[in-house]
């Protein structure tokens, strides 16, 4: 017989297998799915794991795409990544996201066609400010009144999505757009754009930003006082606020760095990638952000493999869509499939499976 | 700009690679279709795919299709019409207007790939645009919604409020006008192509408030099941014929007919003579069909409808033709004039009568 035991820690060696493993489980069970709607399983996993990254073709193009879809999510991330470990939870950073887009796209429109250098350093902060103010409403609503930051935070997302319609319909739209919506291209205006900063590597100032996130962020947690508050917060609140945590201020400074953070990430996009605001410029990224958090165990490190990992299946999973006509169905299926195996494998990192004789129990 | 020459680059040595080995001239040529929806989403996507298919059978050996459904209008578009071009495509059709200024960017950067666009009207030598005049389809539409409204309430779904939308709004209103003075148009915008949940609940809303007839320029098949519950309401299938839904709730469809205008497309690509083009063709040149009008409809309202199908058909008549004003009360065509492309083309305004503003 089998039993299910908790151990006294988790296990170092299956917090790092885990991912490992979980990912060759999906390939096997994804496989079969594959294989079930009479494709061939190998040339799917292969055109979604491998061609993306070493395929002739085009992996010169995709490979620095992975880094164009992971840099926002990795962002924003590792913002709420942080409040997450505090027990804070931001679900808002999609509206977070959009909010910096905009306040950062306003800004440099304000001033266009201006052309000066600081015109893209006040982009960012615009940006970073935007977002952070829009964290703390919820901030202050659950600080002063002792609201839900859940709700607040998730329902402010649709009031940005309305916002953003009305910006690329109203107050940023393209006077030279003969009418259609949409704000003008700010990739396409040196001085207001977030171009390539390395040829063929896809790495823009967003992407940059990720990496010093992640860095910042490990250093905070690991080496800092106000890591280790943060996590006495989620573990333990009371004992926390015994050892003298300002619990007020903590929850200000999650929910505000992970604003200005997926402030950031909205700007950087929306000067790059996206290149202007338009009516359905969130994409998304702010949940599945949530979901890179987790995958990544919401440790730093973890964060950046995780929205690498992510933005793979994405790329590969487009491939695969046209390539082999697998439906975007299957490829979000699988997905899920990915997620629901890490996370269903946390089982062994907290517990132990033993064979039990059953004559002795 | 160092990517493109680096995509330049790229593409050159594809060609160079296909200049050597001269068998892959005799390959079938690749033609990719990018879907703002689902295939199967029962409206614009899927007869953007059925229309494909019915060119892929067409043609048989001579083609190879790549397709790629529920395409974000964005970043995530020009990723996939760039792989599609990497993997080879010779020309690619991009079916939704929020992939314009994608087409143009992706097209620049692989100028032996040849680009056709659909709804959009940003050109360049290797792209080229498409739409149909589905304005003509929605007089039938609004002169049918005129004749059957009982409580002279019109509700119309809008998605995105962009020129082809208005217009439809417009030539609907004024056609429905046309034939039930009382008529009162409410239009609703939902800032989306494609999401069945918003579709429904704006449906059910109209519904709520006594509207009878319900219009839709967004693309599932919600607005129908909503009003097949409801019972006594009526709606229009969109880009498809959604005869599913026949005799009631749909009485009638506008239906885009793809398929022709594809297989001229890829032909002339075979043939090497392909050219930039801006086709706007309707009712007559077979572009825009008018789905089967169903039992549910009077004879009599039934045979105006068919008239008013065959004089735009033959050109006798412009569903835009004066005297007719604008929102504000001034004169926007005098009596007699008929609209112009341009303007049409650019459409930013509501014709008198119609209520609410279009959002800005």
């Amino acid at each position: 017989m089998i039993a299910i035991v908790k151990r006294p820690e988790p296990s170092k060696f299956w917090t790092i297998a885990t991912p490992i493993f979980a990912v060759i489980l999906t390939m096997i069970l994804g496989g079969l799915l594959f294989a079930a709607m009479g494709k061939d399983p190998v040339a799917a996993i292969r055109t979604i794991f491998w061609d993306p990254l070493f395929n002739e073709q085009f992996a010169a193009y995709s490979r620095p795409q992975l880094l164009v879809k992971a840099g926002p999510l990795i962002l924003i991330a590792i913002g709420l990544s942080i409040g997450f470990k505090a027990g804070i939870w931001n679900i808002g950073a999609e509206g977070q996201y959009i909010m910096g887009a905009i306040t950062g796209a306003s800004v440099g429109l304000a001033l266009y066609p201006l052309e000066a250098w600081w015109i893209f350093p006040a982009m960012v902060i615009a940006g970073a400010l935007g977002g952070f103010l829009w964290a703390m409403i919820p901030a202050i609503l659950k600080t002063r009144f002792n609201t839900n930051e859940i709700l607040v935070s998730l329902m402010l997302v649709y009031v940005a999505e309305q916002i953003l319609a009305s910006a690329a319909l109203g107050f940023l739209r393209n006077p030279e757009g003969n009418g259609f919506p949409g704000s003008r291209n700010l990739s396409q205006i040196p001085w207001l754009s977030n171009p390539e900063l390395i040829p063929g590597t896809g790495a823009h100032w967003g992407v940059v930003a990720a990496l010093g996130a992640v860095v910042a962020a490990y250093v905070l947690l690991n080496k800092h006082m106000l890591g280790f508050q943060i996590r006495l917060t989620g573990e333990s609140p009371r004992a926390a606020r015994f050892a003298g945590v300002k619990d007020k201020l903590l929850v200000m400074f999650c929910l505000g760095t992970a604003g200005a953070l997926a402030g950031l990430a909205g700007l950087f996009e929306v000067t790059g990638p996206a290149g202007q605001i338009s009516i359905d410029f969130g994409a998304g990224y702010g949940f599945t952000a949530i979901i890179v958090a987790f995958l990544g165990r919401l440790n730093p490190i973890g964060i950046l493999l995780a929205g690498l990992l992510l933005a793979l299946t994405f790329i590969g999973g487009e491939l695969a869509q046209f390539m082999l006509g697998l439906p975007s169905a299957a490829i979000q299926v699988f997905q899920g499939m990915l997620l629901m195996i890490l996370l269903a494998m946390d089982l062994v990192v907290n517990y132990r499976i033993i064979l039990v004789n059953r004559e002795a129990a | 700009m160092k990517r493109r020459t680096l995509l330049t680059a790229a593409a050159a040595s594809a060609l160079a690679l296909g200049a050597a080995f001269p068998s892959f001239a005799a390959d079938p040529v690749k033609v990719g279709f990018i879907y703002v929806g689902p295939k199967n989403d029962g409206g614009w996507s899927q007869h953007h795919h059925e229309a494909a298919m019915v060119m892929a059978e067409h043609f048989g050996d001579a083609v190879e299709i790549v397709e790629q459904e529920s395409v974000p209008e964005g970043p995530d578009a020009e990723r996939v019409m760039t792989q599609m071009a990497l993997s080879g495509a010779d020309i690619i059709f991009t079916t939704s207007f929020g992939y314009m200024d994608q087409t143009i960017n992706v097209a620049a950067k692989f100028p032996d790939v040849k680009f056709e666009h659909a709804t959009g009207y940003k050109t360049a030598p290797n792209v080229g645009v498409y739409s149909a005049r589905f304005y003509e389809g929605r007089a039938v539409e609004g002169y049918l919604a005129g004749h059957m409204t009982k409580s002279n309430k019109i509700g119309y779904i809008g998605s995105f409020p962009i020129p082809e939308v208005i217009r439809g709004i417009n030539s609907s209103f004024l056609h429905a006008k046309k034939e039930n003075p009382d008529v009162e148009m409410s239009v609703v915008w939902l800032n989306t192509w494609f999401d069945p949940a918003k579709e429904a609940d704006a449906a059910q809303a109209m519904i709520d408030q006594g509207i009878d007839v319900v219009l839709q320029h967004t693309d599932s098949t919600a607005p129908q099941i909503t009003a097949q519950k409801a019972g006594n309401v009526y709606t229009f299938g969109q880009a498809a014929d959604m005869a599913e839904f026949g005799p009631m709730p749909r009485i009638s469809s506008i239906i885009d007919e793809w398929a022709p205008y594809y297989i001229e497309r890829v032909q002339a690509v075979i043939d090497g003579t392909w050219e930039s083009d801006n086709t706007w063709d309707g009712i007559g040149a077979g572009m825009v069909g008018i789905g089967e009008i169903s039992s549910a409809v009077p004879a009599d309202v039934k045979a105006g409808a068919e008239a008013l199908t065959a004089s735009i058909s033959s050109g006798e008549y412009h569903p835009f033709t004066g005297p007719i004003n604008k929102q504000d009360g001034s004169v926007w065509l005098a009596e007699g004039e008929v609209a112009d492309d341009g303007t049409l083309a650019g459409m930013n305004f509501y014709i008198e009568g119609l209520t609410g503003e279009i959002p800005q």
